[in-house]
């Protein structure tokens, strides 16, 4: 009796399992045939297309990939270089402008009231308006003799821009954390400074750090802004070549660059999202 | 008789229009256990808040061992760190394991150094049957332990008097018991607690005194066994005949 009834169960059971199997085998294929039609499809769009020869030569040749490389990447360098640095700033000084934005000390009223303003002017300007107006009126205005350099200008506008949308960020983390930790930081006497170090702070910053890390993929991006007031980043090495050369082959190379620098970042962003939504 | 270690003198607090507090005399003896019974919106809460200066008081005093602790010229930093305190919902920090959150106090309030501060830890998680946790994060311990590494968080500063906000309102049924353990086990070491709860069964066992609370006025306070089971208030009448239709008592 209790015999029949394991092996029926068992039954149905490889049964279930077989099934599953099944539909696992027909998913991949589905998938697999659907990937070949779309990009297949498109592949034979792009290449039998009229103007493909032609593209193909100005776009993507070889030739002139392999000689404009090394000057695009010694451009690029210069991109990263401004990203680390500017990314550094903006990590401390949104910081600073959140706390400031979040304290209600009556004296730092006044200081309120400009981080404030400096917010919504630094987000609402269009940062390649803010790195022109920086990068030409800092220097008419003739305070620093000689002028900073374009870079260091370019690298002050992104900060700018940045640290407005990351303090913004940082606000929303911190503000997420329960009033209820705030208070038990205190009951075990701790200072509101302590508290804020110790208990409210590592769990905002915790929770927005895939925002923040998103914030800073679009930032690697805006480096190349700087380049309309002179410094040679990659794009504008590229764009010097593609002039020389009417070839736009380097563009293509500096694009791989800087696909090469945000892909890995927007996977780590991926992860910290994590099947729980959860971070640690 | 000696200084109480707490007095409240016509305490009232408002939030906005409404009157949470209206006029809180009480007095707590050194090693006396008061309980706070009343209705959910009596009160309770706010005035244990009120002693732990996160909320500040309207009008009358609070005194911590014969010092006027409500003054704003008080250090307010300077006061916490003479009571301890637990939460309904616990409130660990769930950033840090179990032995972190218990030597935080200990660390960064009363100046200890790490290792001292560690093993004193140690100890009180082990007191309150918690060894062997140490390096579990609050998401990993059921409500009763969690609620255990609070009470061991608050009582690691060694402090004057306990304040305990219906620390058991927030447990499934079967880890109330071991909560109330160890405050039974801190009530018969000799420390001084207000205890706002619904747990009238426990308040009876371990309050030296009962306070009923009703629309933010003391109603009603003594011994247990006058408050609880010969009420002299209509107010205290209903409400203790509603938890014992609940089945609470």
């Amino acid at each position: 009796m209790t015999e029949t009834a394991t092996i029926a169960a068992s039954e149905r059971r490889l049964e279930r399992e077989a099934a599953k199997r099944r539909r696992a085998r027909r998913g991949a294929a589905i998938a697999a045939l659907s990937s070949v039609i779309v990009i297949g499809g498109l592949a034979a769009l792009i290449l039998t297309s009229p103007g493909w020869p032609e593209v193909r030569e100005t776009f993507f040749n070889w030739g002139e990939f392999t000689n404009a490389f090394p000057e695009v990447l010694d451009g690029f360098w210069l991109d990263v270089k401004v990203f680390l640095g500017v990314e550094a700033a903006v990590l401390v000084i949104a910081l600073v402008l959140a706390l400031v934005r979040i304290s209600n000390s009556p004296g730092l009223f006044p200081l309120r009231l400009l981080t404030t303003v400096f917010v919504d002017v630094s987000r609402g300007i269009p940062t390649v308006l803010l790195v022109y107006l920086i990068g030409f009126g800092i220097p008419a205005l003739q305070i620093v003799q000689p002028a900073p350099s374009p870079v260091l200008l370019g690298a002050i506008a992104l900060t700018i821009s940045y640290s407005g949308y990351v303090s913004e960020v940082y606000r929303a983390g911190i503000r997420s954390v329960h009033r209820g930790q705030h208070d038990a930081a205190l009951a075990v006497g701790l200072t509101h400074f302590q508290a804020m170090r110790l208990v409210v702070l590592p769990q905002g910053i915790r929770r927005v750090a895939p925002p923040l890390l998103n914030d800073f993929v679009a930032l690697q991006k805006d480096v190349a802004l700087i380049s309309i007031i002179g410094p040679q980043e990659a794009f504008r090495v590229a764009q010097i070549y593609q002039g020389e050369n009417f070839n736009f082959t380097p563009l293509i190379a500096a694009a791989l660059l800087y696909l090469a620098v945000t892909v890995p970042m927007a996977r780590i962003v991926d992860r910290m999202g994590g099947p729980e939504g959860t971070v640690r | 008789m000696s200084v109480a270690v707490l007095e409240l003198r016509g305490v009232t607090k408002a939030f906005g229009e409404r009157q949470v507090l209206q006029g809180i005399d009480l007095t707590v003896a050194e090693h006396e256990a008061v309980a706070l019974i009343g209705a959910s919106g009596s009160g309770k809460s706010t005035l244990l808040r009120c002693v732990d200066l996160l909320e500040e008081i309207d009008d009358g005093d609070v005194l911590l061992d014969g010092e006027v602790i409500t003054d704003p010229a008080v250090d307010a930093v300077a006061v916490r760190r003479r009571l301890g305190y637990v939460f309904q919902a616990y409130n660990l920090f769930p950033h840090m394991s179990a032995l972190r959150n218990v030597m935080i106090g200990e660390r960064y309030a009363h100046g200890a150094k790490k290792a001292e501060a560690e093993e004193r830890g140690r100890a009180l998680l082990a007191r309150f049957g918690l060894a062997g946790r140490e390096d579990d994060r609050p998401d990993n311990l059921s409500g009763g332990e969690q609620q255990r590494v609070a009470i061991a968080r608050a009582f690691a500063g060694s402090p004057r008097a306990l304040l305990l906000d219906e620390v058991t309102s927030a447990l499934d049924p079967e880890l109330v018991g071991e909560v109330l353990a160890a405050v039974r086990d801190l009530k018969a070491a000799g420390m001084t607690m207000v205890i706002a709860t619904h747990e009238m069964g426990f308040a009876r066992e371990v309050a030296d005194q009962v306070a009923f609370l009703h629309g933010g006025r003391i109603l009603e306070l003594g011994p247990p066994s006058q408050v609880l089971e010969h009420p002299q208030r209509e107010e205290t009448r209903r409400f203790l005949g509603r938890l014992l239709e609940a089945g609470r008592i």
